[in-house]
């Protein structure tokens, strides 16, 4: 469901519904000491899974000047030691996927190319096994709204990082559009956005974290705003 | 001013407002907390805040301290070792005191167990309560704040029979995990930042310290607080600080722990550190009250670096509260270690006596890289180890419970 639902109806749009959410990290039970195995349960894990390891993360503790953005890279990096891989999966940005079904695929396809180069990683145990994770998220609604597309200038800044979260990454893939809660309001006021859904739609929220996002929006919509509206 | 009010100087005012927020939906739930000792050790501290923030978000919060004798204490400190890794069977008796002293406090603490919306019992000790509450109405959540990760397997199936029927359980790293028949919620602890540990010391009150304890503020200083306990390795930080003083004559060391009501075995390992320090004068062992907040937190900030050599760790507290003083800390491979020392950032993980002491001549001999790993340290815990985390992770695992676990849950 739309967080946001920018229905016309009778001519007024539904103003912006400032929504936030938490997470809390469950443990799958499924966990890898190779990278056969890694293999193997990365083929079955359920995709919440995925989705934490790409994302989640972000609203959980890590450090944030991380070498490799994903836990699957990282890994790869630092237990079985095999930077090639590990680069190669450090450069595959989800945002590009239409879904985590496509998103496993091309992870699948990365590793099983390595493994033909290199037959050896099948059986090099890792130095630490890869734990699979997923996620519940809690969304709760903060009573805040914004009326009129201008009111995002002054709001964003003070957006918390998971309300940033929800908004512009998990918006993603809760939406049919597929895209974030900000673009997909902007764009039942009519074509007047377009430029400035644009914006929104190159910026990368997948390197970085998410208080530097939040200023980065910040910086789109004021800079968008300046003074005048379309 | 509220409690919650100081923590948003701290934390910042929207984490404490999306707190608030989480909690209009518990609003009035009964909540109780049960372990096995008030003072001593990182529950309690831990407790000690959750408590009353929970309270102050509206949640009717209790928290229970079981009461044991000799026996039950030593078949429990069993426990946390044996689920550590040590292969040391329990005997019949012991485990005969642990059922019954766990009978008899559920005995005690009946109508508030059975009436509780939400019963989190921490640790092995009182584990067993939930088996004479059967007629229980809320969730029960069974924390384990230990390294459970390679657990000795008798005891753990001992142990597990208690712990399967409760409606989920919580541990601090993934890799602590075990397999259980009910949700597993992965929730890292955290330190309070306006403790008494915790808070900012003008620099008269930690000379002070130094002073009471003869402790040179004028040379390099490297401390390990911690209980007196084996998996912590005091020995082998003497023999790191004995290989790095070879080549940093000025060096002193600190171990500082206190004793806790639940730990039978911390005088022992306290007369083998005694007997290791002998003939140091630069070595100082402290055995501190457990009130004695303001003094560890004075020796962490005297500390150039400060270390936490453990062989297993549950998460490892001390070194949130030195990373959160702005010290880098030299940290065992174990653990929740690794989740907070991010090698080469926030301080360094080592495997071996020679490890540590190689790291300490390599900090001592660079001040600014000691600065900057500080630096590094202290944002890092602000950012996601601190109580208002904690908590919320607490109020999210709740509102997840009582909506029956779905992946994804919108509160109207």
């Amino acid at each position: 469901m739309l967080a946001t639902e920018p229905t016309n109806s009778g001519g007024r749009i539904e103003p912006f519904s400032i929504k936030d959410c938490a997470l809390v990290a469950l443990a799958t039970g499924k966990k890898a000491r190779t990278l056969q195995e890694f293999r193997s349960e990365f083929e079955r894990i359920e995709v919440a899974s995925i989705y934490h390891h790409f994302w989640g993360g972000l609203l959980q503790p890590r450090f944030e000047e991380r070498e490799f953005n994903n836990d699957f890279a990282s890994w790869m990096g630092h237990s079985i030691h095999d930077l090639t891989l590990a680069e190669r999966l450090a450069a595959v940005s989800p945002t590009e996927f239409t879904d985590l079904a496509a998103l496993r695929r091309e992870i699948l396809d990365l590793i099983d190319a390595r493994l033909d180069e290199a037959e050896h990683l099948l059986w090099t145990p890792a130095t630490r096994q890869f734990e699979f994770v997923c996620s519940q998220i809690v969304v709760f609604d903060t009573e805040q709204r914004l009326h009129e597309p201008e009111d995002l200038a002054g709001a964003a800044a003070n957006f918390s990082t998971s309300s940033i979260f929800y908004h512009f990454i998990d918006a993603r893939r809760r939406t049919d559009s597929g895209r974030d809660d900000f673009s997909d309001w902007l764009a039942a006021f009519g074509p007047g956005f377009e430029a400035l859904r644009k914006q929104l739609a190159g910026i990368d929220p997948y390197f970085g974290n998410l208080s530097e996002l939040r200023d980065e929006l910040a910086r789109s919509f004021m800079s968008y705003f300046g003074g005048s509206s379309p | 001013m509220s409690m919650l009010e100081d923590y948003a100087r701290v934390a910042g005012p929207d984490v404490v407002a999306q707190l608030r927020q989480l909690a209009a939906h518990l609003v009035g739930a009964k909540v109780v907390h049960v372990n096995s000792t008030r003072v001593g050790g990182g529950v309690a501290e831990i407790l000690t805040k959750l408590v009353p923030l929970m309270e102050e978000l509206g949640l009717q919060t209790r928290w229970e301290v079981i009461n044991g004798e000799g026996e039950f204490f030593e078949c429990t400190k069993a426990m946390h070792n044996t689920l550590q890794g040590n292969r040391i069977p329990i005997g019949d008796s012991l485990l005969r005191a642990y059922e019954r002293t766990n009978a008899a406090n559920a005995d005690a603490l009946g109508p508030v167990l059975k009436e509780a919306d939400f019963v989190i019992v921490h640790d092995p000790q009182p584990a067993a309560l939930l088996s004479h509450v059967p007629d229980r109405k809320g969730r029960w959540v069974w924390r384990c704040h230990i390294d459970a990760s390679r657990p000795f397997r008798p005891v753990w199936k001992y142990l597990r029979k208690y712990v399967e029927p409760y409606d989920a359980s919580i541990f601090s790293l993934a890799a602590f995990a075990q397999e259980l028949p009910h949700p597993q919620y992965l929730i890292p602890p955290s330190i309070d930042p306006l403790s008494d540990k915790n808070v900012d010391l003008d620099t008269l009150e930690i000379k002070r310290v130094l002073e009471q304890y003869r402790i040179d503020p004028e040379r390099p200083l490297i401390s390990q607080v911690s209980r007196f306990d084996r998996f912590k390795d005091p020995i082998g930080v003497i023999e790191a600080y004995r290989i790095a003083k070879r080549s940093l004559p000025a060096l002193q060391l600190v171990l500082a722990g206190g004793g806790a009501t639940d730990d039978p075995e911390g005088e022992t390992v306290l007369r083998e550190v005694e007997l290791a320090a002998q003939g140091d004068a630069d070595t100082h062992v402290l055995l501190l009250p457990a009130d004695a907040h303001r003094e560890i937190n004075a020796l962490q900030r005297a500390s150039d670096i400060v270390l936490q050599k453990s062989l297993r760790e549950g998460f490892g507290l001390t070194v949130t509260e030195a990373m959160w003083k702005g010290k880098p800390v030299i940290g065992g491979n174990v653990g929740g270690i690794r989740l907070q020392v991010i090698n080469h950032n926030t301080g360094f993980l080592v495997n071996t006596p020679e490890g540590a002491a190689l790291r300490m001549r390599y900090l001592l001999h660079q001040p600014d890289r000691i600065r900057a790993m500080g630096e590094k340290a202290h944002k890092f815990v602000r950012d996601n180890f601190l109580v208002t985390r904690h908590l919320r992770e607490y109020l999210t695992l709740m509102v997840a419970l009582l909506h029956r676990a779905h992946d994804r849950i919108e509160l109207s």
